[in-house]
């Protein structure tokens, strides 16, 4: 174990690596603050630049520039009541509102801290819990692999999304997409229209970068709205008052930083869904709920830790399993299958220094968060007045190269426009885009692990659920499917008793 | 650019039926009951079922939301300029730049959309030389992609 530590020790301090960090954060900070540009867009921007570098340097790129850009997605939140990343929405309105009555810097600040704990904090449970999970997932067969992987995507579309149907269409299309290609366990050339390229299947990274970037060029280029205008003119001393906070509020910080790595954990859902969901907590268990929405600092601390902490949770059943926590560790998996990381639990008995380097590089990352983000806090003004119809351009451009790049092929960046274009008319009419991603991500997995079981019981359906652990999957996953259905009947037979009664 | 639930529905049932359609002719594994169809068919199944869910709940809604409502930039040229150009760039890349070669291409695409957004003429052409230089030394030299020289191949550096 010893030997391993002390070589992620020297990955991770290796020059080369600590360049990579800085300028990933700068890339993070500076993406997450301009609006329309969230955090997932950044990593998939970062792909292609990544597929150049060592395994490590490239994990490392990645966890800076998301941590940041979720971080810094508060700046303009704060100061244009715009928020720059999903995950900030939440709780944009109040910092605005505090930025109205002066207390800019407060509200910088306490995102600023309270991310870099959460985040920490995100970080010890992945340190504590993904090598036990692991450890216990080495006993896993195709029958857990296959409920596993169907609770992820059945946590994405019922417990995630607001709109279970939608979010099944999108999960449906996202699996079909999956299955063009000779990638499937009969090795039989599946809708590839006799085109060459089909035959490997859609290309996962051009389709993200579609999905994540060019649906945000589009959405600006027939945006009618005008820009928003900066309140503040001096930000100053955003450290000031911080730890009165810390004390004053350390079960709501707490509250936070474990509902954000559990919902990180939870695959589909990610750092805006913990976000809301703390947010509306915070509400709820304060002790002055009247004060939420007049510029009150609490639920910012407690729903700004949630959002960086469900990051370092959305790692656990990526590393453990292969199944993302969320958009971001969807695009991470692509990532490290092209750098033969395969993930897995395999990944911890055999290649523990690369797991040890990644929970360094977390460490590392939502320390360096709080000089940086002072920093890009005090600039914000100007990363703020960056001329985004200057901007978006030369991030299409951008696109187009970094697809070509993946494979140096034109067919890829065909892949890559077609998928913007459908991925911006679905989240137009109400389709939650997340569970497509995982569709796209786990659509192999599944179809490989149902053959296989299918296979091994001898076509019995009764084999998936003949192991303990199987079962138990299979039962949850029922629970989630009918769970809806029971809400519905519960409320329906409440609303008959009450008016039987009046 | 928003769609009735039902025009979704009768694309969702018209999809899953084409990929029925598909699968029936995937052949079989011998000795196996399940072959190269079985998934796909699941899903195409799938497909048909929201689509028609869909199709029934746009059908009741059709009052309150009509089929097709386009947004407020539909009205505006410039920006309905602007959706067609960013579209439009990346066919123009897709088609062009094997012939032109990547700085012609990717200038001229950056030069137009700078201009349909409304950056100052001169600022727009000299942002688009700059950066499509920037570009194509990231990732041609540093990056080793091989962006293609078109008409400019005898001065390629």
């Amino acid at each position: 174990m010893s030997a391993a530590l002390l070589q992620a020790f020297s990955m991770v301090f290796e020059p080369y690596t600590l360049l990579v960090m800085v300028l990933a954060s700068f890339y993070g900070l500076f993406v997450g603050a301009v609006p329309g540009l969230s955090a997932t867009m950044a990593v998939a921007l970062l792909v292609p630049v990544t597929f150049f570098m060592p395994p490590i340097p490239a994990i490392a790129a990645m966890v800076t520039a998301t941590a940041m850009a979720i971080f810094s997605g508060d700046i303009p939140g704060c100061l244009l009541r715009i928020p720059g990343t999903p995950a900030s929405a939440a709780y944009t309105d109040e910092a605005f509102a505090m930025t109205r009555k002066g207390m800019a810097e407060t509200a910088l600040g306490a995102g600023l801290v309270f991310s870099a704990v959460g985040g920490l904090f995100g970080t010890v449970v992945l340190i504590v819990a993904a090598p036990a999970l692991a450890d216990f997932a080495l006993n896993f067969s195709s029958f857990e692999y296959f409920w596993l992987v169907l609770l992820g995507l059945t946590c994405a579309v019922f417990i995630t999304s607001d709109r279970p149907l939608k979010g099944m269409v999108t999960l449906l299309l996202g699996l079909l997409v999956a299955c063009v290609g000779l990638g499937n366990p009969a090795g039989f050339p599946r809708f590839t229209l006799g085109n060459a390229e089909m035959t490997g299947g859609i290309g996962m990274i051009p389709m993200m970068i579609g999905m994540f970037a060019i649906s945000e060029v589009i959405r600006f280029a027939v945006d009618t709205l005008p820009p928003g205008e900066i309140v503040v003119e001096k930000v100053g001393r955003v450290l000031s008052g911080q730890w009165a906070l810390a004390k004053k509020y350390p079960v709501q910080i707490l509250r936070g930083s474990v509902l954000g790595t559990a919902v990180g954990a939870l695959p589909g859902a990610g750092a805006d869904i913990a976000a809301w969901m703390s947010y509306a907590m915070s509400k709820k268990f304060s002790k002055e709920p009247e004060k939420f929405g007049t510029g009150h600092v609490e639920g910012i601390v407690e729903s700004g830790s949630a959002n960086n902490s469900a990051l370092a949770g959305a790692w656990i059943p990526a590393l453990v399993f292969g199944i993302p926590g969320d958009s971001i560790t969807a695009i991470v998996i692509g990532v490290l299958y092209m750098k033969n990381l395969n993930p897995g639990p395999t990944l911890f008995t055999t290649n523990p220094q690369n797991i040890y380097a990644v929970f360094m590089l977390f460490i590392i990352a939502n320390i360096i968060m709080i000089p940086l983000g002072i920093l890009c806090i005090k600039v914000a003004k100007r990363i703020l007045r960056v001329p985004r119809n200057v901007l978006m351009p030369l991030i299409l451009l951008f696109c187009i190269v970094g697809a070509f790049a993946i494979n140096n092929s034109l067919f890829d960046v065909g892949v890559m426009l077609a998928a913007g274009i459908v991925a911006y008319l679905l989240e137009e009419n109400g389709f939650p885009i997340a569970p497509a991603i995982l569709g796209v991500v786990l659509g192999g997995m599944l179809e490989e692990n149902f053959i296989t079981s299918m296979i091994k019981s001898d076509g019995n359906l009764a084999g998936f659920v003949s192991r303990p652990i199987a079962a138990s999957l299979a039962a949850v996953v029922v629970l989630v499917w009918i769970a809806p259905l029971l809400k519905k009947l519960w409320s329906k037979g409440r609303r008959t008793a009450s008016s039987t009664a009046a | 650019m928003k769609f009735n639930d039902a025009v979704f529905g009768l694309i969702l049932l018209a999809l899953g039926a084409l990929v029925l359609a598909v699968v029936r002719g995937y052949p079989g594994i011998p000795g196996q009951q399940v072959g190269p169809a079985l998934f796909p068919g699941l899903i195409a199944v799938g497909l048909c079922v929201c689509g028609a869910l869909l199709l029934v709940k746009g059908w009741r809604e059709r009052q309150a939301m009509a089929w097709m409502r386009l947004g407020d930039w539909a009205a505006s040229p410039r920006h309905l300029l602007s959706a067609a150009l960013v579209i439009g760039s990346v066919v123009f890349y897709i088609v062009a730049s094997e012939r032109l070669g990547f700085l012609p291409t990717a200038s001229i695409s950056l030069a137009a959309l700078m201009l349909a957004m409304r950056v100052p003429p001169g600022r727009a052409v000299l942002i688009a030389l700059i950066a499509s230089l920037l570009i194509h030394a990231a990732f041609y030299k540093l990056l080793r992609v091989p962006l293609p020289w078109g008409v400019l191949t005898p001065i390629a550096w």
